[in-house]
């Protein structure tokens, strides 16, 4: 305790500056909120991205409103960096970076993080991975066009995709993200391993904190062997060596080994943390302890060593010896054991709640209802026979937007609700938050059910015109599509609504208490918005789990991780 | 069921149908049953005033029970379809039944070659039919298809047919199919191949005995062709 009280002081004497304060922070919380902000700054392109390829398919050859016309190779280019942006600059800097870095020590008690100077570093280098990343948009040539998988050839030689500069940019940009969170990662897995409050054991750790945890260890662990790839992938792009070219010994089919092996396990990574999030917000708006969260626990250990095992299911068609698919097959369909396992538990947590529906909850419960869907439609892809089929069609790209979505957009929607009040100090208003919830969660079904269906029919991805296809190109199929665009600019336009909510409420919003939901975790019984330090008088310590909510013989229905008993 | 949309012409397209059927009415299952569940518990257990919250720790065996049976019902419903899909697997992809003829598919960007066995029925002979985005199958034959790319990766796929197979510089990968009914389909790539990925769309027509002898009949033969 004593050494705490030191670096605390130190922080107080500290006069802070513009710059010491806002840009070149050490602090967990400036850090988390710089995160933040970066990644909805890049939503906001990826999104944009979304509306510019979505209104060429709606309306193919138009010259689409603040864009002009897209060409084929501007249309590429536009879904591979919506992907990559999305992912990389956006599920994995706000779900894992912002609230990791906000969450860990408010929620196990502890001033900042082990290393905040890497900490800084860490956003540094993810600050510079998006710098490099928009660059290359704007290079000759334009942008990277070889989808985000970025298999090679196309993505390896110039000759064939026509986009030198753009692809190793691309690639480097992305290589850079890594090692932002690979620095971010050990920071994490650090902290909450020795920062911990004293009285905090390991069943003691919020779900959330476990899970961005666990996230970060299955992206250091799934991301070396991706990196080496890389390594050969900008190799053959720059000294024109033939690691993926089999004109000179390579084999293409090993990069999609390698991207997959760390690409499947990715999922994970960002699922994760969306999970533990909604697991929180739902045990403190049902009032309820989280049903058998030591079944949880291991549930998603198990799951995240599962999902090793799993990656090749994206390649069954790709040239894999055909024997192969069986083991694949099997791995893949066994996930669904864990991943059922977790919506059974979230289910029964609700059992005998008291519930509220308030803005947080209603994103909690989405991404539940709407992640279910992601997941089962995944059932037919890791079915090798079905793949056949399925595989590179729309059902795939629906499937997967039922899970990213909830992932990264209701997961992040969900956690920025919950915790506003304790990030600004300030409510946000509940009434506008639920008009923005239905305005982005109705229409993202409609943009996703019309393309499940084209997807069984036989529409097939990244084509950026489909009057070259008679079959698909029926008049019908032209209306689903824009029912599909139309719904998304409803979307886009309703995340207007939350970014005025934001930040009116940010500077006007009505001043919150320390523990407006009346949650039980060690964040709340901090100041809303927690000082430099986080706990100026003295760091808290802990008696129980996060959890104990309407706990029986007591006349409160929360029972604070921090009281004595 | 996508037949309605997507005529199924391959002897293995209903296999991979009923397929799909299987797991859309396992999945369908557990899906409607986990949302009704859902939404009925967020109905039934919303908040109300002097009404609190029961304590469930779910630590317990009787708790336990209420996930743990769904969930060896679920490991059950995953060996049912495992089985469906290795079985159907290994028919289209694992095995080789003997050809009738053979053609070969090569991917470049952005065209697919088909080159047809002529009037022989070989490949690699003088009578070799090349052609362009166009695929000329006889109903009711068995073909094995040796498929390859120039340049970067690009997908054989074949919609009535349900198949799909990459095409990897450097190899040469062999597959089958059976044409089961006549007419004239979309072939795509499902791999994307650069810039003109979104044109590279070609043709297979499927004929009677008859239809393709006379096309065969009335092609130039490949080296004579190319001798011009």
């Amino acid at each position: 305790m004593a050494t705490a009280d030191i670096t605390t002081d130190a922080h107080h004497h500290h006069e802070q500056t513009f710059w010491s304060k806002y840009v070149f922070s050490t602090d967990h919380k400036m850090i988390a909120m710089q995160y933040m902000f970066t990644g909805m700054f890049m939503a906001a392109i990826g999104g944009f991205m979304a509306y510019v390829f979505r209104m060429q398919l709606a309306f193919p050859g138009m010259e689409v409103p603040l864009f002009g016309l897209v060409g084929p190779n501007d249309y590429n280019a536009l879904i591979t960096n919506h992907g990559t942006i999305m992912i990389f600059w956006v599920a994995m800097p706000v779900l894992i970076a912002a609230f990791g870095n906000f969450l860990i020590p408010l929620m196990i008690g502890c001033d900042d993080m082990v290393f905040p100077k890497i900490n800084r570093l860490s956003y540094q280098i993810f600050l510079l991975s998006a710098v490099i990343l928009l660059i290359s948009l704007a290079v000759p040539g334009g942008g990277f066009a070889g989808a985000w998988t970025a298999y090679p050839p196309l993505s390896a030689q110039a000759q064939y995709s026509g986009t030198a500069l753009g692809s190793t940019l691309w690639l480097v940009a992305v290589a850079l993200e890594f090692v932002a969170f690979l620095l971010g990662g050990i920071n994490f897995v650090t902290t909450a391993m020795n920062s911990r409050a004293p009285g905090m054991k390991m069943y003691d750790i919020p779900m959330v904190i476990w899970m961005i945890v666990i996230a970060s260890v299955l992206f250091m662990a799934s991301v070396g062997p991706l990196i080496a790839g890389a390594i050969m992938l900008f190799m053959d792009q720059v000294v024109g060596t033939g690691f993926y070219d089999p004109a000179r010994g390579g084999d293409p089919v090993l990069w999609q080994h390698l991207f997959w092996f760390f690409g499947h396990p990715e999922v994970y990574v960002v699922l994760l943390p969306a999970l533990g999030i909604t697991a929180d917000i739902m045990c403190v708006f049902a009032r309820k302890k989280l049903f058998a969260y030591r079944t949880a626990l291991w549930t998603v250990f198990g799951t995240g060593i599962l999902s090793f095992t799993v990656w090749a299911h994206h390649q069954f068609v790709a040239g894999i010896d055909p024997r192969m698919a069986h083991i694949f097959t099997v791995t893949t369909l066994l996930i669904s054991i864990p991943i059922a396992e977790l919506c059974f538990i979230y289910i029964a947590t609700l059992y005998g709640g008291s519930i509220t529906l308030s803005t947080p909850m209603l994103w909690a419960l989405a991404f539940v209802a709407e992640f279910l869907i992601g997941g089962v439609t995944g059932i037919f892809l890791g079915a090798s026979g079905a793949d056949i089929y399925f595989h590179d069609t729309y059902f795939v790209l629906a499937h997967f937007h039922y899970t990213f979505f909830p992932i990264a957009i209701i997961g992040t929607f969900a956690g920025i609700t919950m915790w506003f009040p304790k990030m600004f100090g300030r409510y946000m208003s509940e009434f506008w938050g639920k008009v923005h919830f239905w305005g982005t969660v109705i229409p993202f079904n409609i943009i996703f059910i019309p393309l499940f269906f084209l997807g069984t029919i036989g529409q097939h991805r990244r084509i950026y015109d489909y009057t070259n296809f008679p079959e698909l190109s029926l008049p019908w199929m032209q209306d689903l599509r824009q029912l599909a665009t139309v719904a998304l600019i409803v979307m886009l336009l309703f995340q207007f609504i939350f970014l005025i909510n934001m930040f009116y409420s940010m500077f006007r919003g009505k001043k919150a208490p320390k523990n407006p939901w009346r949650a039980n975790t060690l964040e709340w019984t901090t100041e809303s918005p927690p000082p430099h330090g986080n706990w100026p008088e003295g760091l808290p310590e802990v008696y129980r789990g996060p959890y104990e909510y309407s706990t029986p013989g007591r006349d409160e229905d929360y029972w604070p991780q921090n009281v004595p008993s | 069921m996508i037949e309605r949309y997507l005529v199924a012409a391959s002897s293995y397209a209903q296999d991979i149908d009923n397929l799909i059927l299987l797991i859309a009415v396992l999945v369908g299952f557990w899906l409607v049953l986990c949302e009704v569940v859902f939404f009925y518990f967020i109905w039934r257990f919303r908040a109300r005033d002097g009404h609190k919250a029961e304590y469930v720790s779910g630590e317990n065996k009787a708790h336990k029970r209420w996930i743990t049976i769904p969930h060896l019902l679920v490991l059950v419903c995953d060996v049912f379809i495992i089985y469906g899909a290795v079985r159907v697997w290994v028919n289209v992809k694992q095995t080789l039944p003997p050809p009738d003829a053979t053609v070969r598919v090569i991917g470049q960007q952005w065209a697919w070659t088909f080159v047809h066995p002529g009037a022989d029925g070989k490949l690699d002979t003088a009578d070799d039919i090349a052609k362009i985005d166009e695929l000329h199958v006889e109903v009711g034959k068995t073909y094995h298809y040796e498929l390859s790319a120039r340049d970067v990766l690009h997908s054989f796929s074949v919609p009535v047919f349900r198949l799909k197979q990459d095409a990897v510089p450097g190899r040469i990968i062999r597959g089958w199919f059976e044409p089961t009914k006549t007419g004239e389909y979309s072939v795509q790539c499902a791999e994307i191949c650069g810039m003109g990925h979104g044109l590279m769309g070609a043709r297979i027509m499927i004929e009677t005995p008859g239809e393709h002898a006379a096309w065969v009949a009335g092609q130039k033969p490949l080296s004579l062709a190319s001798a011009r």
